[in-house]
């Protein structure tokens, strides 16, 4: 299988322990995958803001490059607001006159997009396009004992879903099984983390957050996947603390790197030390602590 | 949500009638709304509005768009799309939050500075370098909001640099930006220069 991969900003910068992992899970499960050339920001949240043809423009302007680029392969996103944006512009681009507009703006850049590549999350296809028992074959060490929450966050099935419902995903959880763990479902799996409002209206955005968070603190660690998502949940549980009144402290990992844990890849590859809340117990759990 | 409800007499007030219409793409879609209340029942930030989602559209479709303009709720909307795919009525609303964004922006309206200067600082940065800078989007939005509160993700900050979070980079000021182009095309399509 050969994949074109688009990180987005994200995956570059503060989820970089994604971008890792991700690349160390598919090269264990025999997939090829090839960054995208010269791509730039999807226009996250704020393209649309500013005005409806640039919300549709800069993801265009990527999947122009793909098409360039792809012979035919689909495009992997990490992370779920540049899925949603890239998937924006692919139904944009089904009406001849918005499609025509988007070319337009996209002369000067010397591209044209035709709307023809398949943009996918990257939870779909590792839920999708590779066997339960493949990923099961490649179980070196399971994850026996660990709880997992798993958070699907809101981009990721909303509003294109086209792998998994809305409103109650499940893709995660044959992944989370067939590595060995246990899951824990909880009511907000997929609600919205609270994204820009823990900057600019902090308040509204720890108290969402928080609720996310407690729900899930029964399990030994959270799963996510999408950068935005993981931020939010990883980087302010002491704030998060201090509105909720009790301590909040559970670990907040990406899919890739539980994967890669269970396949028994290196830390060099999984990048746990990036993150804000120490795994350091759910990895004693598995037997994987190190130093 | 304030406990004190505000009677206003719609035959002296000044209505805009295309106000709901200018806020869906093929204009009609908010009149579909039977005021049901699903937008708001969904929605993960309602509690902190100070007009929910509901109230919200049915004041667009009254021609209110001074008053909504002026209201908390698009700017507590995490865009997360619970409402435009639980609404019965198929209505884009999510779409629509991000229209009347565009509009508060455009016309400069007060009291929400810390949410307009958000997108601006972020679509200066994108437009500069094509990609994200977390520190120097941070730095500006805090620069033309309030440097106080800043304060209050310093140690986050520092605690991100360490972990290689977020880069420290210089910022280029000057020569043209790697999106300048695109962006002054859009601008030129869209009439706005």
């Amino acid at each position: 299988m050969k994949y074109l991969f688009y990180p987005g900003c994200s995956m570059e910068t503060s989820a970089l322990e994604y971008t890792t992992s991700m690349l160390g899970v598919l090269k264990t499960l025999g997939a090829e995958i090839e960054e995208l050339e010269n791509w730039t920001c999807c226009g996250a949240s704020v393209g649309a803001v500013m005005s409806d043809l640039l919300g549709v423009v800069l993801p265009a302007r990527n999947l122009a490059l793909a098409e360039k680029a792809g012979d035919g392969r689909e495009l992997i996103a990490g992370c779920s607001a540049c899925y949603t944006n890239l998937r924006k512009a692919t139904e944009a681009a089904r009406d001849r006159a918005s499609l025509a507009k988007i070319n337009q703006a996209l002369e000067v850049e010397n591209l044209a997009f035709r709307g023809t590549v398949n943009t996918r999350h990257l939870l779909d296809v590792l839920a999708n396009d590779f066997d339960m028992d493949t990923i099961k074959s490649h179980v070196k060490r399971p994850l026996t004992g660990l709880t997992v929450a798993p958070y699907y966050g809101c981009q990721t099935v909303r509003p294109y879903s086209p792998f998994d419902d809305h409103n109650h995903p499940t893709s995660m959880v044959r992944i989370l099984e067939a590595l060995g763990a246990k899951v824990h479902h909880h009511l907000h799996e997929a609600t919205c983390c609270g994204t820009a409002l823990l900057t600019t209206k902090p308040e509204a955005g720890f108290t969402i957050a928080g609720t996310i968070l407690e729900a899930s603190s029964p399990a030994d660690c959270i799963a996510t996947v999408c950068p935005m998502c993981h931020m939010n949940l990883d980087s302010y549980q002491d704030k998060v603390s201090k509105v909720l009144g009790k301590t909040i402290s559970i670990p907040v990992v990406f899919l890739p790197q539980l994967m890669g844990l269970a396949f028994g890849l290196e830390e060099s590859t999984l990048l746990f030390k990036r993150l804000m809340v120490s795994a350091k117990p759910m990895l004693e759990r598995v037997g994987a602590a190190q130093g | 949500m304030s406990s004190d409800s505000e009677v206003i007499n719609l035959t002296e007030i000044r209505r805009d009638t295309a106000f709901a219409e200018s806020l869906t793409p093929v204009g009609h879609e908010l009149k579909r709304c039977i005021q049901c209340g699903t937008c708001t029942a969904s929605c993960p930030s309602a509690a902190f509005m100070d007009v929910t989602p509901r109230q919200m559209w049915r004041m667009a479709n009254l021609g209110l768009a001074d008053q909504v303009l002026h209201t908390k709720t698009m700017w507590l909307c995490t865009v997360c799309y619970e409402c435009q795919v639980s609404c019965p009525r198929g209505i884009p609303l999510t779409e629509a939050i991000a229209r009347l964004k565009q509009m508060a922006i455009q016309e400069r309206i007060k009291g929400f500075k810390e949410s307009t200067a958000f997108y601006r600082a972020f679509s200066d940065v994108m437009r500069r370098y094509g990609k994200m800078r977390e520190m120097e989007f941070m730095v500006r939005y805090f620069m033309s909001t309030n440097l106080l509160s800043a304060t209050g993700f310093a140690g986050m900050g520092l605690k991100m640099l360490q972990r290689g979070k977020v880069k420290p980079e210089m910022p280029q000021l000057g020569g043209e930006g790697r999106l300048d182009k695109l962006f002054d095309r859009v601008a030129e399509l869209e009439g706005r220069r």
